[in-house]
């Protein structure tokens, strides 16, 4: 894999007359979001305080919402801010305030058995990455300009109808089940 | 770029989720790293969509927000009722269901 | 000379119905016995006349059948007159082969016979087999048994089992005559057997008392002992003689003339027939009472006096010499008589002869001295036939029964009516002869007959006896006959001076004994209990101090058998004659005493007398004794279900003992073998001439003892000389003898004490240990080591293997639910690690299956 990135960055650099230019900031904006997404995520499932977990997941969510603007999905990624980190993440954050999470470091947060974990995470990790490379291997994901957003609002509004407005159903019932949950009685 | 790059962000960021599913006791904890294993698989739908040139895979993963907000919602509603009813959202001790 | 070929004939022997039907004399005693048992409660004489009554049937039937018999003897003699064609004329109605006649033809005995056992070729019969032998005790036996049959209508009067009593006496004449008239072996074991039990049965009448059912187990056991003898002879016989039966004579091994023809056949081994004789001479040592099984007949006396009289003098113990005279041939053979060599038989009867005179010696109990003397004179008939005196032993069976018996009852009669039911001589008779007359003079000619005193019966043939054993070459067999005719004569003298003679003494002198009990006790000898053994012993300490003190010590109660009613009519007089019914057979048997020698008067045959009447008196030589001829065994031989009429052949004649003397003798039956094709049924016996010297030499010595025994009588008894009286205090020798003799050798302490006693305590415990711990052991091991299997194969197959598969097929159900019980442990992280971890290892697996 590693071989690859090289290949492919000479090729990159190297490059006059090939197939279509490689777009390099495209991809050292990727490389960069993607590595601060990482980090994140990982002090997210790593860290000792739980404000400060809820915080680096914002931070995942929003280099997330960076990656769909690179990957030509800009309806999505301003969904993405609104919804997930203006909306989710405020949940979050009253709910740890709800629950008394402890201001600062917390001992604790890891439960006994953790370690069991590890092995999951990276033998999945090693089956996906394996299975990706596997299948994908120089696929290249081309340029493009990004959807335009009537096209997606004619998928819902036209073939995916029915999951849309069963979706509204869905969040109507999550609003009034979590009111009704949530009730003090 | 390379397709292999989403996929595989996609996959360390899921992979990332399930470690701390797994490992975290707290249930706020744990539910955010449901939303990182969301996040993960949003990624994989629109690298799908822009790979085959179909947003059907940002349809989806606009429907993936949609009921990640509410599981979201209603997670948090449930985890108060635990916090009122035990005064701690440690799982360890949720172990009713014990056999 | 005549040649074999030219005289076959088959000889017509005349029968009668009386011969044919001679079955009759045992059955009808033995219907009577049933009868008896039956109704004989309730008939008016209480069932002795159905006793009388069938004893006298047979008595008519063996009258009948005895001339019938002589009628066909004497046939024999016309018949083969005519079938020679006259070659002899001018015959005399007797013809004897000594006197130039022709030889005597072999009688071919007439046999009756019903099938008993039939079995894989082996068949023997039920039936009557009559020869002169058959006929002759036949004849003896029903009379005597009706005699004594009506001495006992007075005598056993108001006992308590007198219609049992009568029962018993009728069967036993039932069993004796099926034994006698038997053709078979088993039917003679069958007779002999029932005379056994009747004897038990008899002996034991007033069984109340200890010491008469004693005696009558120590006769039964004793005679038992012999009887072992009796069944391996008979067995040894079967297995020598059936083959030789079958090939020739169409009969069986148990056929008694098969098994006298065998004998004189040289088929067989001569182990084999000393073997057999020996074993059958046992049975005759018991039954017989020879020395040494004599010690029962002493003690059978406990009995009452019809059963003395009968069985244990004139019948029943002469069974055993029947069975030496019966088969004949057997010992002949087996013991080698032939060749005068001394026999086991001679020197039985011999011993015999002297240990029971001596014994009669010391005896108070008149009935015992008389017990000894049958032993003794039974000890004479077997030293006759011992010595090949075959004829003059069967004589003195027939002249002993009528001299004994008579003086049997006699006794009877004294107890009964002199001494108030005692027989202690001692304690209560003397001087009996002028109160009984009649009995004295019946004792005194029976003792006379006994002795040997011509011409009284014992004379004639007792004297025979003596006689051949000596012509015989047995010349210490001589002496010991001449020297126990003298002992007899003294022991006899010694019995009629105690009772008839002296001052009366006791019950004889009126005076009753305090205690007569209800029931009776025999005299006895002093007996020393130890534990339950009887220990018939006299000891030093207790020896009388003289012998007329003897009483004192002992019981001498009489044979009283019955209840109160009987003692009423005793009560007033003194010693008196008996009644009519004891009387009148006393004097019949006394007059056959005196006149019963007289059918075979040897000395009058030839000249040692005088008187010569020619051999025409000795009518037991002719029709009693068996001819000695072969006989010619024809293919018509018939079944042995027949009579048999085979053919007769008529050899060379040969001369008795005329002048060719010693020749005579080299050949013949029992000498030689017979020819192929014949055989022969009796040896050649001797016959030894009387002389003058040895009848008066005979004569004398008898003389000699009368007068000892007289002297010392009077001189003891009655002048109470002090040189004798106290003899046995003073002498140690006498004494000693004396007490020898009054312990009965110490015999009988012998039998009870070591054998018996070895048997029924270490044998018997020893046994018992061997039954318990081995045998039951072995099974109870067997038991117990199956159970052990079982409870191991339970506790360690069933329990640990088994049952250990089963539960711990249900532990490891078990145990697996609780190892993966923590799987579920509700808590949501683990569930999710499970879940990952799951859909993990399920893709790739996917992957795996699907990339490869």
């Amino acid at each position: 894999m590693v071989a690859r990135w090289t290949v492919n960055l000479h090729a990159l650099i190297a490059q006059t007359d090939a197939e279509p230019a490689v777009n390099v900031a495209l991809n050292i904006g990727f490389g960069l979001i993607a590595t601060v997404m990482i980090f994140a995520a990982f002090s997210v499932v790593t860290t000792k305080n739980v404000v400060h977990a809820a915080l680096y997941l914002v931070l995942v969510l929003a280099g997330v919402a960076a990656q769909f603007i690179l990957a030509s999905a800009e309806f999505l990624a301003v969904a993405q801010v609104m919804v997930y980190i203006g909306a989710v993440m405020v949940l979050f954050l009253f709910g740890i305030m709800l629950t008394r999470a402890q201001i600062g470091k917390e001992d604790g947060l890891n439960n006994q058995g953790w370690q069991l974990g590890i092995p999951v995470a990276v033998v999945l990790f090693g089956l996906l990455g394996y299975v990706i490379f596997n299948t994908f291997e120089d696929d290249v994901l081309e340029e493009r300009a990004p959807f335009p957003t009537e096209q997606l609002s004619d998928q819902y509004l036209s073939a995916y109808l029915v999951p849309f407005l069963a979706v509204s159903f869905v969040l109507l019932a999550a609003a009034i089940g979590a009111i009704v949950l949530a009730r003090k009685d | 770029m390379l397709a292999v790059n989403f996929l595989l962000l996609a996959a360390v960021l899921f992979c990332i989720g399930v470690f701390g599913v797994i490992a975290r006791r707290n249930a706020v904890l744990v539910l955010m790293s449901i939303e990182l294993i969301l996040a993960a698989v949003n990624l994989n739908f629109v690298a799908f969509a822009m790979m085959n040139d179909n947003i059907d895979g940002q349809v989806f993963a606009l429907f993936v927000i949609a009921i990640a907000a509410a599981e979201v919602g209603v997670g948090l509603a449930m985890v108060l009722m635990i916090y009122r009813n035990r005064k701690s959202i440690a799982l360890d001790g949720l172990s009713e269901m014990k056999g | 000379m005549l040649a074999v070929e030219d005289t076959h004939a088959a000889l017509e022997l005349s029968s009668g119905w009386f011969l044919d039907n001679a079955w009759l004399i045992a059955l009808i005693p033995a219907i009577g016995f049933a009868l008896i048992i039956g109704l004989g409660k309730k008939m008016p004489m209480k069932g002795s006349e159905i006793g009388l009554a069938s004893m006298a049937a047979s008595l008519v039937i063996a009258t009948g059948a005895g001339i019938q018999w002589m009628q066909r003897t004497d046939s024999a003699s016309h018949g083969g007159d005519e079938a020679i064609g006259g070659a002899f004329s001018g015959v005399r109605g007797v013809l004897r082969a000594s006197e130039g006649g022709e030889v005597e033809p072999y009688i071919e005995p007439v046999v009756t016979q019903w099938v008993w056992w039939q079995n894989s070729g082996l068949e023997f019969g039920l039936g009557s087999h009559i020869d002169g032998l058959s006929v002759l005790l036949l004849w003896l036996v029903a009379f005597i048994s009706l005699l004594v049959q009506v001495f006992s209508l007075d005598y056993v009067r108001g006992d308590r089992r007198y219609t049992h009593f009568f029962a018993a006496l009728t069967l036993f004449s039932s069993g004796m005559l099926v034994m006698v008239m038997s053709s078979n072996m088993v039917q003679l074991i069958l007779g002999w057997e029932i005379m056994g039990l009747c004897s038990f049965m008899l002996i034991g009448h007033w069984w109340e008392d200890a010491y008469n059912s004693h005696s009558a187990l120590k006769a039964f056991f004793t005679v038992r002992v012999g009887d072992v003898g009796l069944l391996v002879g008979t067995a040894i016989l079967f297995f020598g003689a059936n083959d030789f039966a079958v090939a020739n004579l169409d009969s069986n091994g148990f056929d008694i003339r098969a098994i006298q023809a065998w004998a004189l056949s040289g088929d067989g081994s001569s182990w084999t027939l000393i073997m057999a004789s020996s074993a059958l001479f046992i049975a005759a040592i018991g039954k017989s009472g020879q020395f040494p099984l004599h010690t029962w007949l002493p003690d059978a006396m406990a009995g009452p006096t019809p059963v003395s009289s009968l069985l244990h003098s004139s019948t029943m113990v002469v069974a055993g010499v029947f069975l030496v005279a019966r088969i004949y041939p057997v010992f002949w053979e087996g013991f080698n008589i032939a060749n005068g060599g001394l026999s086991f038989i001679a020197i039985i009867g011999g011993i015999t002869i002297v240990v029971a005179a001596l014994l009669a010696f010391v005896q108070d109990d008149i009935k015992k001295v008389l017990a000894y003397s049958t032993v003794s004179q039974l000890g004479y008939m077997m030293l006759g036939l011992g010595t090949g005196a075959w004829l003059p032993a069967v004589f003195h069976v027939f002249t002993h029964a009528f001299f004994k018996c008579c003086l049997f009852l006699a006794a009877g009669s004294i107890s009964h009516s002199g001494s108030h039911h005692s027989f202690d001589m001692k304690k209560d008779m003397g001087g009996l002869r002028k109160f009984m007359p009649i009995t004295f003079g019946a004792w005194c000619v029976s003792t006379l007959a006994l002795t040997g005193v011509i011409p009284f019966a014992g004379f004639w043939s007792k004297d025979e006896i003596i006689d051949n054993v000596g012509a015989n070459g047995y010349t210490f067999l001589f002496w010991v006959g001449l020297g126990g005719a003298a002992l007899t004569a003294m022991y006899m003298t010694r019995a009629t001076y105690l009772t008839f003679f002296g001052e009366p003494r006791g019950a004889a002198a009126g005076i009753h004994h305090d205690d007569d009990h209800g029931y009776a006790t025999e005299f006895r000898e002093e007996i020393v209990h130890a534990d339950a053994i009887d220990r018939e012993l006299v000891t030093a300490g207790a020896a009388p101090k003289s012998l007329s003190a003897a009483a004192a010590h002992t019981d001498d109660h009489g044979d009283d058998g019955h209840g109160d009613d009987g003692h009423d009519d005793h009560d007033d007089h003194g010693p008196h004659e008996s009644g009519k019914l004891i009387l009148v057979p006393i004097v019949i048997l006394a007059f056959l005493a005196l006149t019963s020698g007289f059918v075979n008067p040897t000395p009058l045959a030839g000249d040692a007398l005088g008187a010569n009447l020619g051999e025409g008196v000795e009518l037991l030589k002719k029709y009693v004794e068996p001819r000695y001829e072969p006989v010619a065994i024809g293919e018509t031989a018939g079944h042995a279900g027949e009579s048999v009429q085979l053919l007769e052949v008529t050899p060379l004649p040969a001369a008795e003992e005329g002048a060719d003397g010693k020749d005579a003798y080299a050949t013949g039956c029992g000498r030689t073998d017979p020819e192929p094709g014949t055989v022969c049924y009796f040896p050649k016996v001797k016959h030894a001439v009387p002389e003058l010297s040895k009848i008066l030499l005979s004569l004398g010595v008898v003389a000699l003892g009368y007068a000892a025994a007289i002297g010392f009588c009077i001189a003891f008894y009655k002048n109470k000389n002090p040189r004798l009286v106290g003899l046995t205090e003073r002498s140690r020798i006498a004494r000693g003898g004396y007490l020898f003799l009054k312990n009965k050798y110490y015999l009988d302490v012998l039998y009870q004490n070591v054998f018996v006693y070895f048997v029924s305590r270490p044998l018997a415990k020893a046994t018992y240990w061997f039954n318990q711990n081995v045998i039951d052991g072995a099974v109870n091991g067997v038991g117990t080591s199956g159970k052990k299997a079982g409870d191991w194969v339970y506790n360690n197959i069933d329990q640990k293997i088994v049952d250990g598969v089963v539960n711990a097929s249900g532990t490891v159900a078990s145990e697996t639910g609780h190892g993966l019980q923590p799987v579920q442990s509700g808590k949501v992280n683990q569930y999710g690690a499970l879940l990952f971890g799951a859909a993990t290892v399920g893709a790739i697996v996917l992957v795996i299956l699907n990339v490869s």
